[in-house]
């Protein structure tokens, strides 16, 4: 058999479209604004003209013969009747008029400049590098240019206005008189401008003098003169009436000429797309290689439109409405005003309407070509809807999340997919998910019928869609789908050939995706195996909620179906849970027991007590261990086992760990064996012999158990414990019973009144540091003001006192209590939680500091001005279940909504540093050399983490990773 | 028969490891009586737990590194403010520092040090003081009491003599500086500094004052504060409010070898790229590891080292990284699409479609992991 390679695009080549290669792409002119006539049939020529496409089921395109959803649909044009800018260049378009030259359009920069620009964009090319900052450069270096060293021509500045004006701005020097020519022929004309704009009403019939250097005229009538100075280099001169200084002339010698000019005479000339298209078909082929275009691609002159692209029909589809009216689509909406204005100019022209009007409708026409193109233009008001909506034209289009790029090109819609709630369901195994019979009819994987499943193919066939597993679908070799029903499914199963698919129900043991939204990490989609089971939600054990980061508030999940064996294959190997339990981000497992999970082997192996055959067969049973230990004892001769050993029935063979469980008191001096509380665990040839089994033992996250058995043992070995963990302490947790109420958060009188106490004291030294800063006699923290100083040990002195009544609380809450299990096994909660509950709930805090805002030098009403007291600034003392009183109450929310607050924001952010993160870093791989590098082969990283070593195995850096291999080595030899 | 430690020494050196796995190894057997079938077997063993912890060829190392720093950002806290051990001294921690990171913001919200003294000024206090208010920048306002007087058109500050002799200074010494750095006249009467300004104005004289409270008279400018604390090993460290590594790298007695700042801009000025990735490394972690978070240093190297492969320090983002890919439609995928695509358009670019982004774009296989297989099956050879 010959195994075809999938053709690949190798790639894509970007650039601009010439008005000529257009045309000839075209498949028609448009020349008219309507879009269907009176009986519905698009009109010829018209916006919705048929060879552009056919959307209407029924009608067949003119240009490719298809049918509505096989004509890809394709362009036509507008032959716009003046050339107007693409919105998009118009920065560019700034950039070229400013570096190059008005006359010959050549650019402003010597030869040799240009070679070495070129030279430097080539090899930046080669290299795959960005050339933005060297093209910068060409730009900035050729405006620097004021005269163009290939024609001679001046070069003005040209001003531009957003969005699509351009304006030269001609300094033009008026030319006033000929130096030579005075006194003499021109001495009429100096006199009246002089007469003219320097009331010298006098010089008229003053005699001019020149002087013998002919650098100074002079008139003088009586007391009054008047005199033209010029400097030495014949360039300026100044006009002096009566000695004073009046005016600036400039000076140019033209034509062996002495002229004189007034200075700063501008002259705004705007420039029209047709006068900037010329100056840009001059350039050459080489000029515009400096400047980064490529010519045979993006001719200069080709950003500025003369013919503009219709996209097809089928781009912009019209929806009909109910009303049987027809809703066109934004573009079409814009195509239609700038086919109407173009022929509205046309008409206009050739009628030799006044320039004024023709520049109007020039105008004009720019406008609706600039919102067709982008409709978010700063300056430009966006065109709008009849109902007021901004259209969303071309740009929009391609934007923002929702965006074509985003939204349609990136990210894709998929079938084969099923989406419900979740509920929990410990009785599966952790790589198990129970499916909705419901779905699993409906959800289909492809069967390529085989000499090797032929008969098996038929079989699904043959039971039909509605008999479970069966199958919905058959795809015959040409290509055709049939559908299988009740009727056709005995006929259609003799008809199965092989070459054929037959797309099969789920069944048991399935391989799909499972996910979880928001997908942060690659745990978040993971291979399960199907088990179909009645009832309508997504079945898990909840031992795999952590990696999805589920619980069943609500959360809904979503499944996936692999279509082919290579994506059956990568599921299996790579994305199965156990394949998965141990988390590339620490190395540590993050699949493992939680809540009950971790309660229930807390009460199993920290009990003293005696479990009987019967008991722990019921415990054990679920976990297929049929044999058990030798017991520990006989009590009136009833062998007995005690939790510990239960326990041990689940342990792989062979397993040695030591450990110092959750549950340790972090002493000084570890008495490791000797533990009094049971808190140094030791598992020996895979038998429980001391110590309790808590979050430490078996948790997600923490298990050293767990991570043992994946590096040392097997995931299936691994994988197999945890089910049977779940499943016995589950069964141990029920044994037992396991609750809490409102009863547990009871504490004895007299530990309330030494609560009592301890919160009276703590407001009397409170009071007594607001008096010493009242008094000045506070001492101040170095680097703080003296009220900062106040509050930093105010909140210290409550912090405290909140602390001890928890001591309080906590000493008369013992390990009877459900919620000082669960804190202390590590199972959910804290003893601050229960502190809360039961003493104290302490200060409430914004940004880190006592509630200071509200009114005019006062949280509430409620206190006096300037009371600087705990109560006054959100110290709650009461406990939750003593309640809060109406103050207290409201300041805990006021703590309470900063929280709130706080994970919306940080939602977003981290959000966004997730997208930025995985963009800059997803091309990264490891090569087979070692290396890290990106898509150019560029080397990141010369050995992956400095040592090569997968996270997942960082243990191996480690010094006990060798000392076990020297252990075990040793010991062999033993 | 048993090894010597020079054998030992020198086969374990030989071999192909990490540097930090060969250091275990010889700690190890140091003082371990082995055969030389057991040493040979733990060699073996070493190599091939090494074999199989190496990270395999094809891995996505990049999204993986990406996912696990950005996954805990969603677990960290917001609020900016917090103690770093230093109790006063705030520093931004938590989620935004770790974006400032990211970022390689030039200008980071709270710039701090951490100066390490030389051995002679470590451990002793007043040394320690000394050094401080060398680094500390001082200004007028901590000396003493101003006050204008209007009659005579002149500026008179009380100087305080305990906050002088505390700074090590004399009044001849804040004159000096003031007149050097105004080029106004001032004089010392008694213990207050009188300053004059050119034209006997009420706006000059108003105008002096201004310009008076932000004249440096010791220490370096941008340091706001410096606080002096004892580690636990007896050794005294500075910590300051404010950055200006070069400056403080200059004054005898600091550490330049421990001295570090959180600015890794800063860093990367001073002491080079190499540094700059290693500060980068140091932040992020220390970031992650006071939110009680627990991410491989490794994917902060990766992190890292893409940052500064170019030899700058590069943010991750438009514009930095992904700003400078080689696709376009991977950086129009990004953000600010339009532009991408109309600058891609003038310079003839070719998207050669080796990344993630493009291939997914175009709808095929993408070139990495298990896509990047590219041998499937040998064809048969017919009738050999």
């Amino acid at each position: 058999m010959l195994i075809a390679t999938p053709k690949r695009i190798k790639e894509i080549k970007f650039g601009l479209i010439s008005p000529k290669e257009f045309r000839k792409m075209s498949v028609t002119r448009v020349i008219t604004a309507d879009t269907y006539d009176d009986d519905g049939f698009p009109i010829e020529m018209g916006l919705m003209d048929t060879k552009l496409g056919v959307i209407d089921p029924g009608l067949r395109c003119k240009t490719c013969g298809g049918r509505a959803g096989e004509c890809p649909g394709h362009f036509g044009h507008i032959e716009l009747v003046a050339p107007v800018i693409h919105v998009g260049f118009a920065k560019l378009i700034r950039k070229i008029l400013r570096a190059t030259c008005r006359k010959c359009g050549a650019l402003l920069l010597s030869p040799d400049q240009k070679t070495k620009y070129l030279e430097q964009i080539k090899t930046l090319r080669n290299m795959g590098q960005l050339t933005e900052d060297i093209i910068n450069e060409v730009f900035k270096e050729a405006r620097k240019s004021k005269t163009c060293q290939y024609c001679g021509e001046q070069q003005p500045e040209v001003k531009f206005e957003k969005p699509t004006t351009y304006i030269e701005i001609i300094e033009e020097n008026k030319f006033l008189f000929n130096w030579d020519e005075i006194p003499g022929k021109e001495s009429n004309k100096f006199t009246e401008f002089l007469i003219k704009n320097y009331e010298v009403d006098w010089i008229k019939n003053a005699d001019i003098e020149k002087s013998g250097d002919g650098l100074t005229i002079k008139i003088s009538a009586g007391k009054k003169s008047l005199s033209l100075i010029m400097n030495g280099g014949k360039t300026d001169l100044v006009l002096k009436i009566n000695g004073e200084k009046s005016g600036d002339f400039i000076a140019r010698t033209e034509d062996g000429k002495l002229n004189i000019y007034k200075e700063g005479h501008e002259e705004e000339h705007k420039l029209m797309p047709t006068d900037i298209r010329t100056r840009l078909e001059k350039m050459t082929d080489e000029d515009v290689e400096v400047i980064g275009m490529d010519p045979h691609n993006a001719r200069p002159e080709w950003i500025i439109l003369t013919v503009l692209p219709v996209p097809p029909v089928t781009m912009r589809p019209s929806i009909t409405l109910e009303s049987g009216q027809r809703s066109e689509d934004d573009l079409t909406h814009k195509l239609v005003d700038i086919i109407r204005i173009n022929q509205r100019f046309q008409e206009n022209r050739e009628a030799g309407a006044p320039q004024l009007i023709i520049e109007d409708l020039w105008e004009l026409l720019q406008y609706h070509v600039t919102t067709f193109i982008d409709n978010a233009v700063s300056g430009v008001p966006p065109a709008r809807h009849r109902s007021g909506r901004p259209l969303k034209t071309l740009s929009q289009r391609l934007k923002g999340k929702e965006g074509r790029f985003r939204g349609s090109l990136s990210g894709k819609r998929v079938n084969f997919s099923a989406r419900t709630v979740i509920s929990p369901d410990p009785n599966l195994r952790i790589f198990e998910v129970g499916v909705p019979l419901e779905i699993a009819k409906e959800l289909t994987t492809t069967m390529f019928v085989t000499p090797r499943n032929h008969d098996e193919a038929k079989e699904y066939v043959r039971r039909g869609p509605e008999n479970h597993p069966g199958a919905n679908y058959i795809v015959r070799a040409d290509g055709r789908r049939v559908k299988i029903t009740d009727k056709n499914c005995g006929e259609l199963a003799d008809l199965v050939e092989l070459g054929w698919k037959v797309e099969r129900q789920l069944k048991d043991a399935d391989i799909i995706l499972f996910n979880r939204q928001p997908s942060l990490h690659r745990m978040s989609i993971m291979a399960h195996e199907i088990k179909v089971l009645p009832n309508k939600t997504f079945r898990l054990n909840p031992a795999v909620c952590p990696p999805y980061n589920a619980d069943f508030d609500g959360d809904e999940m979503n499944m996936h179906v692999p279509q082919t064996e290579e994506a059956l294959a990568e599921a299996k190997i790579l994305m199965h849970v156990q394949e998965n339990i141990l988390s590339p981000r620490f190395g540590g497992p993050i699949i493992g027991g939680i809540h009950d999970h971790i309660t229930g082997l807390f009460l199993l192996t920290n009990s003293k007590e005696k479990i009987f055959k019967n008991e722990a067969l019921e415990l054990l049973g679920k976990s297929e261990i049929r044999e058990l230990y030798p017991p520990a004892g006989e009590e009136n001769k009833q062998p007995y086992w005690t939790g510990k050993q239960i326990f041990s029935h689940i342990l792989p063979k062979g397993l040695d760990v030591k450990f110092k469980s959750e549950i340790c008191l972090q002493c000084d001096t570890c008495k490791l064996e000797e533990c009094e509380n049971d808190s140094y665990v030791v598992i020996k040839e895979g038998i429980l012999e001391m110590g309790t089994i808590d979050e430490k033992g078996i948790g997600a996250f923490k298990s050293v158990i767990l991570d043992k058995l994946m590096k040392e043992f097997n995931p299936v070995i691994a994988c197999k414990f945890i089910d049977d963990a779940t499943k016995l302490s589950i069964r141990g947790i029920m044994r037992r019973g396991f609750s809490f109420g409102i009863d547990d958060e009871y504490i004895p009188i007299d530990a309330q009144t030494q609560i009592n106490d301890v919160m009276d004291q703590a407001k009397d030294k409170v009071d007594k540091l607001i008096k010493a800063y009242e008094d000045g006699e506070l001492e101040q923290l170095p680097g703080r003001t003296l009220a900062e100083t106040l509050e930093m040990e105010i909140m210290k002195e409550l912090s405290k006192a909140r602390d001890a009544t928890g001591d309080i609380a906590g000493h008369h809450l013992g390990m009877d209590n459900s919620a000082v299990i669960m804190a202390k096994s590590g199972a959910r909660g804290s003893m601050l939680n229960l502190t809360q509950m039961a003493a104290c709930v302490g200060q409430q805090a914004v940004r880190g500091e006592r509630i200071k805002r509200g009114y005019a030098g006062r949280t509430l009403s409620h206190f006096e001005r300037n009371d600087l007291g705990a109560e006054a600034h959100g110290f709650v003392r009461a406990s939750y279940k003593s309640g809060l009183s109406p103050t207290e109450y409201f300041f805990h929310a006021i703590g309470g909504r900063e929280g709130l607050v706080d994970t919306a924001v940080r939602t977003s952010q981290s959000g966004y540093l997730q997208r930025r993160l995985v963009n800059a870093l997803q091309d990264l791989e490891v090569q087979y050399d070692g290396t890290v590098r990106d898509t150019r082969k560029m080397i990141i990283q010369f050995k992956y983490g400095e040592d090569g070593i997968n996270p997942m195995n960082s243990d191996f850096s480690k010094p006990e990773a060798v000392r076990r291999i020297i252990d075990s080595v040793m010991g062999v030899k033993e | 028969m048993s090894v010597d430690q020079k054998t030992i020494d020198e086969t374990v050196t030989a071999l192909a490891l990490p540097q930090r796995v060969k250091d275990n190894l010889l700690r190890e057997l140091k003082n371990v009586k082995l055969t030389k079938k057991q040493f040979d077997e733990i060699i073996k063993r070493t190599m091939a737990t090494y074999e199989y912890s190496k990270i395999e060829a094809g891995e996505a190392a990049g999204v993986v590194s990406a996912q696990s720093i950005g996954e805990p950002g969603t677990q960290m806290t917001m609020r900016t403010f917090h103690y770093a051990g230093v109790a006063e001294i705030n520093v931004t921690l938590g989620l935004p520092r770790l974006i400032e990171i990211v970022d390689a913001r030039k200008n980071p919200s709270t710039p701090m040090m951490t100066i390490f003294l030389e051995k002679d000024y470590a451990f002793d206090r007043d040394k320690a003081r000394e050094l401080a208010w060398k680094i500390e920048a001082t200004y007028i306002g901590v000396l003493g009491g101003m006050s204008t007087d209007i009659t005579d058109m002149k500026v008179v500050v009380e100087l305080n003599k305990k906050a002088l002799h505390q700074r090590n200074m004399t009044a001849k010494e804040v004159s000096d500086r003031i007149n050097e750095e105004l080029g106004v006249s001032s004089y010392i009467t008694g213990d207050s500094l009188i300053m004059k300004p050119e034209e006997p104005s009420y706006r000059q004289l108003l105008q002096l004052v201004k310009s008076v409270h932000s004249v440096i008279l010791k220490g370096i400018k941008g340091i706001k504060r410096v606080v002096i604390r004892k580690e636990e090993s007896g050794e005294y460290v500075l910590y300051t409010e404010g950055s200006t590594l070069k400056e403080v790298l200059a004054i005898y007695g600091v550490d330049p070898t421990r001295t570090r700042t959180n600015n890794v801009n800063e860093i990367f000025e001073v002491m080079g790229i190499e540094a700059a990735r290693a500060a980068l490394i140091h932040e992020a972690t220390e970031t992650l590891k006071e939110q009680g978070l627990n991410v491989d240093v490794r994917h902060i190297m990766l992190v890292a080292d893409i940052m500064t492969v170019d030899g700058e320090v590069k943010p991750i983002g438009r514009h930095g990284i992904s700003g400078e890919k080689a696709s376009v439609l991977a950086r129009a995928a990004f953000e600010v699409t339009v532009s991408h695509l109309l600058d891609s358009g003038i310079g003839g670019d070719v998207d050669e479609l080796r990344g993630v982004t493009e291939n997914v774009i175009v709808g095929q296989p993408i070139r990495l992991g298990t896509g990047n297989v590219k041998l499937i099956a040998k064809r048969q050879v017919k009738g050999v």
